[in-house]
């Protein structure tokens, strides 16, 4: 049984992200069957549950009405092309929550299958000049509003969607590397051989709102998991960080969370004085940062002290 | 005596069977393209991975000697049309052998960028899902437009060449030669009409053919240059690249002129003279070349900026550096220095200079595409250590070394199966100079 904490944790994100509740079921019977029949028959509990609805009303809903959302099928490419409507996500990194566990990077490496020594999402150990203080930068794909990768690509292999998010389509690829010359932000690697992936894996069409299976001869990059928000979930790598750091959301609603905290989007980037990256380019990113003021850890660059052990 | 000089002229130009040297030379070009072949094949079954590239230098020798080519097949463009519109005669032997180089060059740049391909498989993407505004289409366009372009050009001149041999099947040797000059150019029946057609068609492919030369590279360096990477993000790089591949060319054309004329004993047609011309146009297009390397190296060097220093201590003092010096002083200072005095314009040392130029235009074609992605916006970070560093394989080197000796072996066969000097051009050029000198 969940922890109360944790249920209204997943629900307030899955609330802000599809408007679909998800909570712990009860019965004992597969959760992913339709059946409307229950639907008409079910007892009200009485127990009482408040919901955030779409409108941003708090509503009491009985628990026994609630039902989870069934495990939605993969999206065909052509609607994955076009990206959900009505939404524009964004994420905030917040900087001075960062330690460099890399808990964000191992997540997203395993559940994108990801070849290894690679990584979609790296954290930068960042000392800009002499006397400025050094501390960890994640980065992930900057999903740019102006996306130099998607202006270059010959074939639209790589595509912006409605929703901001802009994806590699592994099926069309022809490998030029162009993007990855493009992109200011090193964030595209290329899968230079064939991954080992286990075979059910491997066999699987390739999809690209899950960028899996990653192929060979093609580029891959951070997706911000489309996927999981299809389905009213928060990207890998912000449920995986136990710091935080990560703010995933919605920029029409104006609203991020990182799970157990949210935000109203426009306050926390006006009070902490955001910025993004490379903003002089104008690629406009979809990323944002929150300053490394007032942080949580000291900064420790663990690697630096290796590398000089061993020399 | 006026035919005796004509038939002369026939006997000397006509296309000879290769020597001993020349099947020794043929030899080796043909091991070095299977040694290519086969790392080929070794690349497309393991995929990229044979290679040294990686995520930060993701563009390695494959892209610099795709470059490369497409400099070199410049010099097509610069003699047969530039030379000719601005009536310059003395050129007339020398179009043959740029315009052959020329189409060589273009075909292996668009081989050697298919083998850089990841997905060499999807290489029809780029025509049903092709997408007018990446700079890769606009070279696939302008390319091919190149390639077709300078094929008329080599092929017209060809037609009257071909007629003259076969009118002499004893002398050319082979039947199977005799049925491709038959196949390619039976039609010519060398009539004024026929003539008058085929001057037009060159002029017009003379005329048309510049825009497209220039629209190539300039295409090629805004592969570079539409990024925003230090040392590429460069307004200067459209006209840079195209001073380059001039001088890279006409290099190439003074190499080939010395090998032809000692291989053919062509001195009656290639004459010092000619060495002369070429060397003065090299000194030309080295000074040009090196003012723009100047814009392109000083002015961010007086700057510095951050994202600039890196790359450019790099080049000067750093890791490059060798590589560096090397290819400014044997592409341009060094060949200045030897061409700008009389006597190193005699054949030998021009054709020296030459070769230093057509070296050092290679090595520079190098520094263009790799010291630039090892200095990213972003420090390298989170990847293994061979991803920070780049030496080609022997894979790669082994594949572009193939593509180089493909070039010189297209070269090769195509002087051996046609005149490598215009026999009609040159004869017409004969009587029209004894017709003037009748007429004083």
């Amino acid at each position: 049984m969940k922890t109360n904490d944790t249920s209204r944790r997943e629900f307030i994100s899955a609330t802000l992200l599809a408007g679909l509740a998800v909570t712990g079921c009860s019965s004992g019977k597969n959760p992913f069957e339709p059946d409307a029949a229950t639907i008409e028959t079910v007892k009200p509990s009485g127990e009482m549950i408040k919901l955030l609805s779409v409108d941003g009303e708090v509503i009491e809903v009985d628990k026994a009405f609630l039902k989870p959302v069934p495990s939605l099928p993969q999206v065909s490419n052509e609607l994955a092309r076009q990206g959900i409507p009505g939404k524009k996500f964004v994420m905030v990194i917040d900087l001075s929550r960062c330690k460099s566990l890399k808990k964000c990077q191992s997540a997203c490496n395993h559940m994108h299958s990801i070849h290894p020594g690679q990584n979609w999402i790296k954290v930068y150990p960042q000392h800009e000049a002499e006397h400025t203080a050094p501390y960890w930068q994640p980065t992930t794909c900057m999903h740019c509003d102006e996306p130099p990768c998607v202006k270059v690509c010959p074939v639209d292999a790589t595509f912006k969607r409605q929703d901001g998010i802009v994806l590699i389509d592994s099926d069309r690829c022809i490998g030029c590397r162009f993007c990855m010359a493009a992109c200011p932000y090193s964030t595209r690697v290329f899968n230079w051989e064939d991954l080992d992936l286990p075979k059910e894996i491997a066999d699987k069409p390739y999809s690209c709102e899950t960028s899996v299976p990653q192929k060979k001869g093609t580029v891959g990059k951070c997706d911000f998991c489309p996927d999981m928000a299809r389905k009213g979930e928060l990207p890998h790598c912000v449920s995986a960080c136990p710091n935080g750091v990560f703010m995933f959301g919605d920029m029409n609603e104006d609203v991020v969370t990182n799970g157990s905290e949210t935000f109203r989007f426009s306050d926390l980037v006006r009070d902490k004085a955001g910025y993004r990256l490379m903003e002089d380019l104008g690629t406009k990113p979809s990323v944002y940062y929150l300053p490394p003021v007032n942080r949580n850890f000291p900064f420790e660059n663990k690697e630096e002290k290796e590398e000089t052990k061993k020399s | 005596m006026e035919s005796l000089a004509k038939e002369q002229i026939i006997k000397d130009l006509l296309p000879q069977k290769f020597g001993k040297a020349g099947k020794i030379w043929v030899g080796i070009l043909l091991a070095f393209c299977t040694l290519g072949v086969i790392a080929y094949i070794l690349q497309l079954k393991n995929g990229l991975v044979v290679t040294a590239m990686r995520d930060y230098v993701s563009w390695g020798i494959y892209i610099s000697n795709f470059v490369f080519f497409v400099a070199i097949s410049l010099v097509g463009s610069l003699i047969t049309a530039v030379l000719r519109l601005t009536q310059a005669k003395w050129s007339t032997p020398l179009t043959r052998i740029a315009e052959i180089i020329a189409v060589s060059a273009i075909t292996f740049a668009s081989i050697i960028i298919v083998v850089d391909m990841g997905r060499p498989d999807r290489f029809y993407n780029l025509f049903i899902h092709g997408r007018l505004q990446s700079p890769i289409v606009w070279d696939v366009i302008v390319i091919t437009t190149y390639f077709f372009v300078s094929i008329l050009l080599l092929y017209f001149p060809l037609l009257p060449d071909m007629a003259i041999m076969m009118q002499r099947k004893d002398q050319t040797g082979m039947l199977w030669l005799n049925k491709l000059y038959a196949y390619l150019g039976k039609f010519w029946k060398n009539t004024a009409a026929q003539i008058h057609i085929s001057e037009k068609a060159i002029n017009i492919l003379s005329i048309t053919i510049i825009p497209v030369a220039f629209a190539i590279h300039t295409v090629t360096s805004w592969l570079f240059a539409t990024t925003y990477r230090p040392g590429w993000d460069s307004t200067n790089f459209g006209a840079y690249f195209i001073s380059g591949a001039f001088l890279v060319g006409a290099g190439a054309v003074v190499v080939a002129m010395f090998v032809f004329r000692k291989a053919y004993h062509l001195e009656n047609y290639i004459k010092d003279d000619h060495f002369d011309k070429m060397g003065k146009v090299l000194v030309l297009l080295a000074l040009l070349y090196l003012y723009f390397n100047v814009n392109e190296f000083l002015v961010p060097a007086f700057k510095m900026k951050k994202s600039e220093e890196e790359h450019l201590m790099g080049l000067f003092t750093g890791e490059f550096a060798y590589v560096f010096w090397f290819a400014i002083s044997t592409a341009m200072l060094i060949p200045i220095f030897i061409l700008i005095q009389k006597k190193g314009r005699k054949p030998l040392p021009a054709f020296i200079a030459g070769l230093l130029v057509v070296i050092g235009s290679w090595f520079k074609r190098y520094l263009i595409v790799t010291p630039t992605l090892l200095h990213p916006f972003l420090p390298m970070h989170d990847v293994p250590e061979s991803y920070k560093h780049y030496f080609p394989t022997w894979q790669e080197w082994a594949i572009a070394m193939g593509s180089l000796a493909g070039a010189l072996l297209v070269v090769t066969f195509f002087a051996r199966i046609f005149p490598i000097i215009p026999i009609q051009e040159t004869i017409t050029e004969m009587e029209g100079h004894e017709m003037s000198h009748k007429n004083v």
